[in-house]
C-alpha cells in the first residue's frame, strides 16, 4: 500500500475529516496525526468543535466526508463498540457513570470481557477481575468507596470514576473532554497527579482549557478555530503564535 | 459485596417462601375452585409483569404492547385446544367437518396451510416460546438498531397491538374475529373445564410461575441485569465501553416477550378462550400498570401487584362498575406521581426499614448489617428486590 | 383489484375517496395540531388527548341544545359559538392537567404517559356518567346538509368541505401563533433551552401551561369539528390517538409541516385503501407502511440535523 505508508508510524490519522449539521461545518477538512505515546491536546475557543472532533473519533457522531485512521483501521466505518474494541477509550465532558450501580460495579461493566449478550449473562466475577478493579480503584482514590453507590460520589470523585472506568478497557488510545473541568482546587491537584501517571504508558488525547495544566503535560497542542486547524506544535511555538493570541490566548 | 451477587439473597428468598407458601398452601386451602381459578387467571398476567420488570424497570424499555405477546401465546395454545375441539366426531353438524366452527360459519372449507402444525402438542410449545420471541426479534431489531427508543418506542409496540387486534378481527374465518377462540375443551383428551382439571392446571401454573422468577432472577444477577441497568442510566457510556447496546434491548425485549407468551398460553388452559380482547392496546397498558403499582424494580412486588389489581378489578367492577374507571385511572396518577416504585418501594422504605430497626434493636448489636436493615445499601440491580 | 372498474369509474372513485381522506385529515390535522405542539414543543405524551377532543365534541353538543331550546332562530350560527366554547373548555381543563398532574413529571416522559392514560380513564368514566354511554349526534343547521354534485359521478358534502376550510384556517392561525407571535416565540426559547429562556426573563411555567392549554384547545375545536362526520361517545376519541400519534411521530414531531404532510398522507393512503379492502385491512395496511417507514427513519419525515 503505497497511499498509506506515510501513515503506518501514527497511531490515529486524520485526514480531511470534514461534518456538518445543515450546512454549518462544526469541523471542516481537518488534518491531523498522534503517535504512539503521544501526549496530545486539543485547546480552543467554545465552539471551535473540539468536543466533536472525538464525538467523531469515537463513533457518536457521523462524518460527512473524511477518514479516520487507527492502527491502520478506518473507524469511520466502524459502530462505536467496535472502535472501542479496536482500542479507543472516551471520557465525556460530564462524569457519565451509572448512579444506581455501586463503584465496584460501574468500574466492573467496562473490564473488557463478556461483552456479547451470552458473554454478559455467564461473565463471572473472578480473582483476575476483582484484583483488576481493586488496582484501578486505588489508583483513582476510590479504593475504599468500592461498594457505595456512584449518586453519592462527589463531582470529582465521578470524574475519577469515569476516568477508571476507561482504564480498566486498556485502551491504545484514551480521550478525555475537559477531565478537570468544575473540579474543586484540591481535586484539580489530585487529578493533574492522577492524569501524569496515566500519560507514562497511554497515547491520550485531550480536550482541555486550563493552561497551565496543559503546559504541564503536553507534547503537541493543537489550537482549533472555526472546525479548522489554527495552529499547531510545541507549546511556546504556539503560545508566540499571534493568531492563537488574537482568537483565544489574548483573553 | 465484592464477592459474585448471590443467586437470591435472603432476603429474595424469604420473599419466595412466601409466595410459595400463599400460592401452595394459602390460596389453595381458602379458596373456593371458582375462585382459586381466578387467581390463576390473575396469575397469568403476573408473568407478563415479571417480563416487563426485566424490560421496562430495569432495562428502561417500556413496552406498550406486551399484550401481542401474551396473545400469541395465548392463541398458539387455544389453535391446538381448538383443533382437538374440532374434530370430524364433534363437527359432523357442519358443512366442512373437522374445520373450527368460526371456519365454517365463515365459509371457509379447508383448514388454512397455519393451522396445519397445530394438530401436535410439540410444535403447539415450541410455537408458544419461538413465534412471539422471533416477533419480538423482528421488532425489537427493527427499532433498536436504528436507535428508536423511549417514547418513539412505547407508541410504536402500542400500534404493532392495535395492528394485530385489527387483523384478528378483520380476519373472521382464520382467526375466530371479535369472539375468538372459544368453546376449548381437552388437552389431549383431558377435560380442561372440570374442577379437577383446574386444580392441577392452577399448580402447573404456579410451578411455570416460579421457573420464570428464577430465569428472571438469573438474568437480573448476571452481569446482563447489571448493563441493563447500566443502559437505562447512560446509555451512551455502555455503548463507549464496548457494548453493542442494540443486542442487549432485543434480549429483555425478546425475554420479556416469552415470559409473557408463557402466561398466555396458561390463561388460555385456565379460561378455556382467547380473544382479541386480551391483546390490544387497553389490556397491553393494563398490564404496565400492574407492574407499576407493584414496583417496576421488583419481581415479586410486580406479582403483588398484578394480584392486587386484578382482585380489586375484579371487586370493584362486580359491585361499583362506574367506579372502577376512576379507580384505575387515579391509581396510574397516584402511582407515578407519589409512589414510583410502587408497592415494592413502599414495602421497602418504610416497613421494612422500620422491621429493621426494631429486629436491631431486638438483637441489640449481635449483628450490626442484618439484611433488612440497610434499605437503599447497594445497587439497585442488587438490593432493590430484596423485600 | 381494479379490474372490476372502469377507468371512468376510477377516476370518480378516487376523487371520491380523496375527498372522504380530505374529512378524515381535517380531524386528523386538528388533533395532530395540538398533540405535535404538546408533544413537539414539551416532549410531553399526553395520551388523554383523545379525551380532550372528545370535550370539546360534547361541549358542541351540549351548545346545539341550548341553541335549539332557547335559540332555534340563530341555530345557523351555533357552531361558532360552540367551537369557542369547545376551544376554551379543552384548553382550560388542559391548563388544569398541567397544574395539577403535567409539571411534576417533564423530566420523566415514560411517566407522564403513564399518569395521561390514567386520566384519559378517568375522563372516559366522567363522560359516560354525565353523558350517558350512548352516542350523542348532533344534528346539523340546514345549510350545512346536502352535497353538491360536482359531475354526474362526483358528489362532495358540505359540511366536509366546511371542515376543511376551518381546519386550514385554524392551522394558519397555529402557524401564525407558534412562527410569528411573540409569545410562539418565547414558546420555541423554553423549548430549545429551559434554563437559560427563565434566565432572560421568560416566565417558563407560565409558557409551559399555556402551552399546553393551547394544544388542548386546539384537541377541542377538532371535537367540535368532529361532531359534523361522525357521532360522540365516551370511548370515541380513544380511538384516534394511536393514529394521531402515528401522524406526528411520522411528520417528525417537531414540525408543524410534517405533521399536516403526514396527516394527509395518512388519511388519503387510508381512505383509498378502504374502497378496495375491508376498512380493517386499509388501516391495518396503513398502520403497517408507517411503523415500517419509522424504522427505516426514525426522525420522522421533516426533521432538523442537530449535534446532539
Amino acid at each position: 500500500m503505497t497511499i498509506g505508508f506515510h501513515q503506518k508510524d501514527f497511531l490515529l490519522a486524520v485526514e480531511g475529516l470534514t461534518v456538518s449539521f445543515d450546512g454549518f461545518k462544526a469541523v471542516n477538512d481537518l488534518s491531523f496525526y498522534v503517535d504512539e505515546n503521544e501526549i496530545r491536546v486539543i485547546i480552543g475557543p467554545n465552539g471551535a468543535g473540539k468536543t466533536t472532533v472525538l464525538d467523531l473519533i469515537c463513533g457518536k457522531t457521523e462524518a460527512t466526508s473524511g477518514s479516520i485512521r487507527f492502527r491502520g483501521q478506518e473507524l469511520t466505518r466502524m459502530t462505536e463498540n467496535q472502535i472501542v474494541e479496536a482500542g479507543v477509550g472516551r471520557k465525556f465532558q460530564t462524569p457519565s457513570i451509572y448512579d444506581d450501580l455501586t463503584v465496584f460495579e460501574n468500574l466492573e461493566i467496562s473490564y473488557p470481557r463478556g461483552r456479547s449478550v451470552v458473554g454478559a449473562l455467564a461473565f463471572r466475577r473472578d480473582a483476575a477481575v476483582r484484583e483488576r478493579v481493586e488496582a484501578i480503584a486505588e489508583m483513582i482514590f476510590l479504593k475504599d468507596r468500592l461498594d457505595i453507590n456512584a449518586d453519592l460520589l462527589s463531582h470529582g470523585q465521578k470524574q475519577w470514576l469515569e476516568i477508571g472506568m476507561l482504564l480498566i478497557q486498556e485502551p491504545a488510545l484514551l480521550m478525555l473532554d475537559e477531565p478537570v473541568a468544575g473540579m474543586s482546587v484540591s481535586e484539580r491537584i489530585k487529578t493533574a497527579e492522577l492524569l501524569k501517571r496515566i500519560i507514562k504508558n497511554h497515547t491520550v488525547l485531550v480536550i482541555e482549557h486550563d493552561m497551565k495544566f496543559v503546559e504541564d503535560i503536553a507534547h503537541k497542542v493543537t489550537v482549533l478555530h472555526q472546525g479548522q486547524i489554527l495552529s499547531e506544535g510545541k507549546m511556546e511555538k504556539v503560545k508566540a503564535d499571534p493568531k492563537v493570541i488574537e482568537v483565544y490566548l489574548g483573553h | 459485596m465484592t464477592d459474585n451477587p448471590r443467586f437470591l439473597s435472603r432476603g429474595e428468598l424469604l420473599a419466595m417462601a412466601v409466595l410459595a407458601l400463599l400460592l401452595v398452601v394459602i390460596l389453595p386451602l381458602a379458596l373456593d375452585i371458582f375462585r382459586l381459578n381466578l387467581v390463576a387467571k390473575y396469575l397469568t398476567y403476573a408473568f407478563v409483569a415479571i417480563g416487563l420488570v426485566l424490560c421496562w424497570g430495569n432495562g428502561g424499555i417500556l413496552s406498550l404492547g406486551q399484550g401481542v405477546f401474551f396473545g400469541l401465546g395465548g392463541y398458539c395454545m387455544a389453535m391446538f385446544l381448538k383443533l382437538e375441539a374440532s374434530s370430524v366426531e364433534n363437527t359432523k353438524i357442519q358443512s366442512t367437518p373437522g374445520i373450527p366452527d368460526f371456519m365454517d360459519w365463515n365459509q371457509l372449507t379447508a383448514l388454512p396451510f397455519f393451522w396445519q402444525p397445530f394438530h401436535s402438542l410439540v410444535f403447539t410449545i415450541v410455537a408458544i416460546l419461538v413465534v412471539p420471541a422471533l416477533f419480538a426479534f423482528i421488532i425489537g431489531a427493527a427499532m433498536f438498531k436504528r436507535r428508536v427508543g423511549g417514547v418513539y418506542f412505547a407508541i410504536i409496540t402500542q400500534a404493532v397491538a392495535a395492528i394485530l387486534t385489527i387483523l384478528i378481527i378483520g380476519q373472521q374465518g382464520y382467526t375466530g374475529g371479535i369472539n375468538g377462540i372459544t368453546d376449548l375443551r381437552t388437552l389431549k383428551g383431558w377435560d380442561i373445564r372440570t374442577d379437577g382439571a383446574k386444580f392441577i392446571l392452577y399448580f402447573v401454573e404456579v410451578v411455570l410461575l416460579f421457573g420464570c422468577i428464577l430465569a428472571a432472577q438469573f438474568i437480573r444477577r448476571s452481569k446482563l441485569g447489571r448493563i441493563l441497568v447500566a443502559m437505562r442510566e447512560k446509555e451512551d457510556r455502555v455503548r463507549f465501553s464496548g457494548y453493542n447496546v442494540a443486542n442487549f434491548k432485543i434480549f429483555a425485549f425478546c425475554a420479556a416477550a416469552v415470559f409473557a407468551a408463557v402466561g398466555g398460553a396458561m390463561f388460555t388452559l385456565e379460561v378455556g378462550f382467547m380473544s382479541p380482547s386480551f391483546v390490544g392496546i387497553v389490556p397491553s397498558i393494563e398490564m404496565v400498570i400492574y407492574t407499576a403499582v407493584g414496583g417496576r424494580l421488583s419481581i415479586f412486588g410486580a406479582i403483588y401487584g398484578t394480584l392486587l389489581v386484578n382482585w380489586a378489578k375484579t371487586s370493584f367492577s362486580e359491585t361499583f362498575p362506574e367506579l372502577w374507571l376512576f379507580g384505575l385511572g387515579a391509581l396510574f396518577i397516584a402511582v407515578v406521581l407519589a409512589f414510583p416504585n410502587g408497592l415494592a418501594g413502599i414495602w421497602r422504605d418504610h416497613v421494612q426499614a422500620r422491621l429493621g430497626r426494631l429486629l436491631s434493636r431486638l438483637r441489640a448489636g449481635s449483628t450490626k448489617t442484618g439484611w433488612a436493615a440497610r434499605p437503599g445499601a447497594g445497587s439497585v440491580a442488587d438490593g432493590a428486590a430484596a423485600e | 383489484m381494479f379490474g372490476d372498474y372502469s377507468l371512468g369509474d376510477l377516476g370518480a372513485i378516487f376523487v371520491m375517496q380523496a375527498f372522504a381522506g380530505l374529512i378524515l385529515f381535517s380531524v386528523f390535522v386538528l388533533m395532530a395540531l395540538g398533540l405535535a405542539i404538546i408533544f413537539g414543543q414539551m416532549g410531553v405524551i399526553n395520551m388523554a388527548h383523545g379525551e380532550f377532543m372528545i370535550l370539546g365534541a360534547y361541549v358542541t353538543w351540549l351548545t346545539s341544545i341550548v341553541f335549539q331550546q332557547y335559540l332555534p332562530g340563530l341555530y345557523a350560527g351555533y357552531f361558532f359559538i360552540a367551537m369557542a366554547l369547545a376551544f376554551l373548555a379543552a384548553g382550560g381543563l388542559g391548563m388544569l392537567v398541567e397544574w395539577g398532574l403535567i409539571r411534576h413529571l417533564y423530566r420523566r416522559p415514560l411517566d407522564t404517559l403513564l399518569a395521561t392514560w390514567g386520566l384519559s380513564l378517568m375522563l372516559q368514566q366522567a363522560y359516560r356518567s354525565v353523558f350517558g354511554a350512548r352516542e350523542k349526534g348532533v344534528e346539523l343547521p340546514p345549510w350545512m346538509m346536502g352535497s353538491k354534485q360536482i359531475t354526474d359521478t362526483i358528489e362532495v358534502q358540505i359540511n366536509g368541505l366546511f371542515v376543511m376550510a376551518l381546519t386550514v384556517l385554524i392551522t394558519s392561525a397555529v402557524a401564525y401563533i407558534i412562527f410569528r407571535s411573540r409569545w410562539g416565540r418565547q414558546v420555541r426559547a423554553v423549548v430549545q433551552n429551559r434554563i437559560m429562556a427563565g434566565a432572560v426573563g421568560i416566565n417558563t411555567e407560565k409558557v409551559d401551561r399555556y402551552t399546553f392549554g393551547l394544544g388542548c384547545g386546539i384537541a377541542g375545536v377538532a371535537g367540535s369539528a368532529f361532531t359534523m362526520i361522525g357521532s360522540t361517545g365516551p370511548t370515541s376519541g380513544q380511538l384516534y390517538i394511536v393514529d394521531t400519534f402515528l401522524v406526528v411521530v411520522f411528520g417528525g414531531a417537531a414540525s408543524l409541516i410534517g405533521t399536516i404532510a403526514s396527516a394527509f398522507t395518512i388519511s388519503q393512503a387510508q381512505s383509498t385503501l378502504e374502497f378496495f379492502l375491508s376498512g380493517s385491512m386499509a388501516k391495518v395496511l396503513t398502520l403497517l407502511a408507517i411503523v415500517g417507514i419509522l424504522m427505516l427513519r426514525p426522525q420522522g419525515l421533516f426533521a432538523l440535523k442537530i449535534r446532539k
